[in-house]
């Protein structure tokens, strides 16, 4: 995924090794920040493929004072990336998903309790500090975003949350469990 | 210890044979922005009424910077109302005829400011909420998100203590109702105004510092209709009890 980001930033023009990984941080403010050696040793990865091609170096040389630009190869890769959707939902898991059903099907009930509360505070916790962040007018657009991508997580998972604990109920009073 | 700005004890109130609150106590501290949320139904529009002053409770009590209010006369009550407190509705309910500057200089011409000086700050908090644009505009002519922040220019503009807001965005898509949403918090934290924000969205809620979660008319310290170990009283109700055996001792059975 790293490789095709730093692509469709060269996309908009060479850049040197630095400027990449400013724009990628920039872009991607939320994401796990992008390390200087990562950076290098995917660009070495693109030029070794044909995807990119070093375009000039000032005085000295090295790599940080390369600048790479997108070869045709890595234009058509790029491309090729973005119609390719990804796979919607492929398999359903994640921990939290197995930690509630545990909870609720082989803890005792206190410790179910207290797991399912702890865990929403810390949701709901977590939604407002971003949404507070989101909210101040200084924050940037890609900030925004990245932001609202992990609101609408958060909020799928409360509404699931509520959702199971409901059905779960139903289930019970209907005394088919 | 400071008294709360509002405080409600033991708030009872039904509709006929419907209890729509069944004993719920809570207190706000001035500038706290406090979400009251719960799925639809378990009360939380009947509670923001009583606390405004809108619903006499038929038992427990509210009190407003230590005073009563639910015992006012209904004189008083709307006095208090226009003087201290401002409300917003899902739907903004702007008056049709007036356009966007008349309806926010309203409730400022109802406590005696000249027409000037009325329409003066009636466009400057327009221009604070940034539809300044649709000054001249009738409601009709306006979208649904310009609209609820003409709204709520009219409720802030007499500059209350205490705002109640039930559901503001409830009507407008994301981004209508994030503009909404952003420029209440933002105006009350300038204003240093307390605000209860009545939702049933955690995104909503999101916005608020402190949540208070309801479930059928009652407090729910989980958030989520679970028993609570060591706070039993608040699990009373029948409904809290079937939520109790189900998510819960559906788990002993599966041991
Ligand atoms: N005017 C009314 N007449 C009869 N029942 C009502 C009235 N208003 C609300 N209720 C009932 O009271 C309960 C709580 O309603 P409400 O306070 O509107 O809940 P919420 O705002 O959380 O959806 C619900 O069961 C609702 O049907
Ligand atoms: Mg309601």
């Amino acid at each position: 995924m790293t490789a095709h980001v730093l692509l469709g930033l060269l996309a908009g023009g060479p850049r040197h090794g630095y400027e990449l990984k400013r724009s990628y941080d920039e872009h991607l403010p939320r994401a796990r920040p992008l390390a200087f050696a990562q950076v290098y040793t995917t660009l070495a990865r693109l030029v070794r493929d044909g995807l990119v091609t070093p375009a000039g170096q000032d005085q000295a040389g090295g790599p940080e004072r390369t600048s790479y630009a997108i070869t045709e190869e890595g234009l058509a890769g790029l491309r090729a990336w973005l119609t390719a959707v990804e796979p919607p939902a492929p398999h359903i898991s994640g921990t939290l998903l197995a930690k509630v059903v545990v909870a609720l099907f082989a803890a005792d009930s206190a410790t179910a309790r207290d797991y399912l509360v702890a865990q929403r505070a810390a949701h709901t916790g977590r939604l407002r500090e971003l949404t507070a962040i989101k909210a101040d007018p200084a924050t940037s657009l890609s900030d925004v975003i990245a932001l609202d991508y992990a609101i609408t997580h958060l909020d799928a998972d409360l509404r699931w949350l509520r959702t199971t604990l409901e059905r779960v109920a139903a289930h019970t009073r209907e005394g088919s469990g | 210890m400071t008294i709360p700005l509002l405080e409600a004890r033991g708030l009872v109130r039904s509709y006929g044979a419907t209890p729509a609150l069944r004993g719920v106590s809570l207190a706000v501290a001035e500038g706290e922005i406090v979400a009251v949320t719960g799925p639809s139904g378990c009360g939380k529009s009947t509670l923001l009424h009583c606390l405004a002053g809108i619903l006499r409770p038929d038992a427990g009590e509210v009190t407003y910077r230590g005073r009563r209010i639910d015992t006012l006369s209904e004189a008083d009550r709307s006095r208090l109302r226009r003087s201290e407190l401002g409300v917003l509705f899902q739907f903004g309910q702007l008056v049709a005829e007036l356009p966007a500057v008349e309806n926010v200089a309203l409730p400022l011409l109802l406590a005696g400011v000249s027409r000037r000086r009325a329409r003066t700050a009636g466009l400057s908090w327009l221009e604070r909420l940034g539809v300044a644009d649709v000054a001249d505009a009738l409601p009709g002519e306006m979208s649904g998100g310009q609209r609820q922040r003409v709204a709520l220019a009219r409720a802030l503009v007499t500059e209350p203590r205490l705002l109640f807001a039930d559901e503001p965005t409830g009507a407008l898509d994301t981004i209508a109702g994030e503009q909404v949403l952003s420029h209440l918090v933002r105006l009350a934290g300038e204003q240093g105004t307390t605000v209860v924000l009545v939702t049933h969205d955690p995104r909503v809620a999101g916005y608020a510092h402190r949540e208070i979660a309801l479930r059928d008319g009652q407090l729910d310290p989980t958030g989520l209709g679970l028993a609570v170990v060591g706070a039993p009283a608040a699990w009373a109700g029948p409904a809290a009890a079937a939520v109790e055996t189900a998510a819960v001792a559906e788990t002993d059975a599966a041991r």
